[in-house]
C-alpha cells in the first residue's frame, strides 16, 4: 500500500513531497546556485550555457528560458528554489506569485488588496472541473 | 534562580515587510496599516526586552538546499549572518546567539527524544529577520541574542502540529534546567493563510486564521491535531508554516500545568504582499 496524498485533490496546488523533489533535485539546486551574485551575472549574460552546466533535462531548461514557473513547478520546483530565478529578473515575491495564476500583475495586485482569493470554489479539484 | 520564559510572540514573516522596512516605504499608505498594528507591540518589546530569544522560524531554501533537510534545528553557533536570498541581503545586522544556552537546549531536548540537527554555520533569511525588524524597527544592532530553531516547512512531510507542540514543551523545560538567571521569550513564525504558487496562488481565509488565532490561545492541544491537508486546502500550501506557532505555543507555563497566558497583543490584516499577518504576544504570569 502506497502512500497517501491527499494533497493531489487540492487545485492549482502542488505540494512540494519527496517525489516532485526527486524530479526537481537539479533544478532546484540550479536554482540555489543564484544565491551567488557573480553566478547571477553568469546567468544572465548566458543563460543557455550555463544551464547546460546543470544535469536538468530539456523541459526543465526550457521552462526556466521561459520562466514559467508553473511548467517548473510540475517537473519538480520548489517556489522557494525558484523565487530566486525571479530575484535574478528583479521581480517581486508578489510578481513572481501572480505569474502562476493567468491574471495580469494589476489585477492579481487588486485581488490581493480586496482581500485575496476566496478558498471558496477553490478546495477541491471537482470545483475547477471545466473551468480550467 | 534559573532561566524562565516570560512571553511568547507570535507573527508572519512576510519578506515584502522586511523589504518595505528597508526601502522606507513604512508610510506608504498600503504599508501603514501593517506597521500601525505593530506599534503596540514594539512599546511592549521596548518595557520587556528578554535576555535572549528562542527564535522559531523555517528557512526558505537559503541555508539549507535540498543537499541537506533537517526537521528541525537549532543554530549554536555565536553569529549568523544575514544571507543573500537572490535580492542581495538585507542591510541589517548580523544576529548574535547564544552559544552557551542553544548548547544547553540542544542537548536537553535530544535527552527528551527530540533529535535535533545542530547547526554551526548558518546565514539566516528573512523568516528570522523580519520578525526582529517587526518587534525591533531599525537599531544598528539587535538589543538580545537569538537562538534559531528551524523547522522544515518546505518538502513534505513537515512535522506535525502536535510534535510541534511539545518540541515547545521540551523547549520549555530545558530553559527552566538553565541555571542562569535568564528572561527568556519564544517566538513562532511564519503564516498566515497564503498561498505563493500554481493557479490557486492568492489564497486567503481570513476565517480560517481568526478561529486558528482564537484556538491557540484558548485550546492549543486540540488545534494542534489539525492535520496538514487542512492547512493546503483551507490556508494555502504556504499557510502550513502555521505549524511553527505551535512550538512558541507549547512553551508556555499554562501546558505544564501553570496559569493561562495574558494576550497583550493581537492583530490581523491583510495583504501583505501575498499573505495574510497574523500577530499575538502571550505573557506568562508573574
Amino acid at each position: 500500500m502506497g502512500l497517501k496524498k491527499p494533497y493531489l485533490d487540492v487545485p492549482g496546488t502542488t505540494v512540494f513531497d519527496a517525489d516532485q523533489a526527486r524530479a526537481g533535485y537539479w533544478l532546484n539546486q540550479f536554482c540555489m546556485s543564484l544565491m551567488e551574485s557573480s553566478n547571477r551575472t553568469r546567468f544572465l549574460a548566458d543563460e543557455r550555457a550555463y544551464l547546460d552546466e546543470w544535469d536538468m533535462t530539456n523541459e526543465q531548461k526550457q521552462g526556466v528560458v521561459d520562466r514559467d514557473l508553473n511548467v517548473l513547478i510540475g517537473l519538480g520546483g520548489n517556489i522557494y528554489f525558484l523565487a530566486k530565478i525571479g530575484a535574478t529578473d528583479g521581480r517581486s515575491f508578489q510578481q513572481i506569485a501572480g505569474s502562476m495564476t493567468g491574471m495580469s500583475e494589476d489585477a492579481y495586485r487588486a485581488m490581493m488588496v480586496a482581500g485575496g482569493r476566496s478558498p471558496d470554489g477553490n478546495r477541491y479539484l471537482h470545483e475547477w472541473s471545466g473551468s480550467l | 534562580m534559573s532561566a524562565r520564559i516570560s512571553a511568547s510572540v507570535f507573527t508572519s514573516h512576510v519578506p515584502a515587510i522586511g523589504a518595505a522596512m528597508d526601502l522606507g516605504k513604512t508610510e506608504e499608505p498600503y504599508w501603514e496599516p501593517l506597521f500601525a498594528g505593530y506599534e503596540p507591540s514594539r512599546s511592549w518589546m521596548s518595557e520587556n526586552t528578554p535576555d535572549a530569544i528562542v527564535l522559531v522560524y523555517n528557512d526558505h531554501a537559503t541555508a539549507f538546499s535540498l543537499d541537506f533537510i533537517p526537521t528541525f534545528a537549532i543554530g549554536t553557533a555565536a553569529q549568523f549572518p544575514v544571507a543573500d536570498e537572490g535580492w542581495g541581503p538585507r542591510q541589517v545586522p548580523d544576529v548574535v546567539g547564544h552559544p552557551k544556552l542553544a548548547a544547553h537546549i540542544a542537548q536537553s531536548v535530544i535527552q527528551q527524544d527530540f533529535d535535533l540537527t545542530i547547526v554551526n554555520k548558518l546565514p539566516v533569511d528573512h523568516g528570522l529577520t523580519v520578525p526582529l525588524s517587526l518587534m525591533f524597527g531599525q537599531p544598528d544592532e539587535w538589543p538580545c541574542p537569538v537562538i534559531p530553531v528551524a523547522v522544515n516547512v518546505v518538502q513534505y512531510p513537515v512535522p506535525s502540529g502536535r510534535r510541534c507542540l511539545e518540541l515547545g514543551k521540551a523547549i520549555r523545560r530545558a530553559v527552566e534546567a538553565f541555571d542562569d538567571d535568564l528572561d527568556i521569550q519564544i517566538w513562532g513564525t511564519g503564516g498566515m493563510s497564503h498561498q505563493l504558487q500554481g493557479p490557486r496562488a492568492g489564497l486567503i481565509n481570513s476565517d480560517f486564521d481568526n478561529a486558528f488565532l482564537d484556538r491557540l490561545v484558548s485550546d492549543p492541544e486540540a488545534l494542534s491535531a489539525t492535520p496538514h491537508i487542512d492547512y493546503v486546502r483551507e490556508a494555502g500550501s504556504e499557510g502550513i508554516e502555521l505549524v511553527m506557532w505551535f512550538v512558541a505555543r507549547g512553551a508556555m507555563n499554562d501546558l505544564a500545568g501553570g496559569a493561562s497566558p495574558t494576550q497583550i497583543h493581537r492583530f490581523y490584516h491583510v495583504p501583505a504582499s501575498n499573505t495574510a499577518v497574523g500577530h499575538l504576544i502571550l505573557e506568562n504570569a508573574g
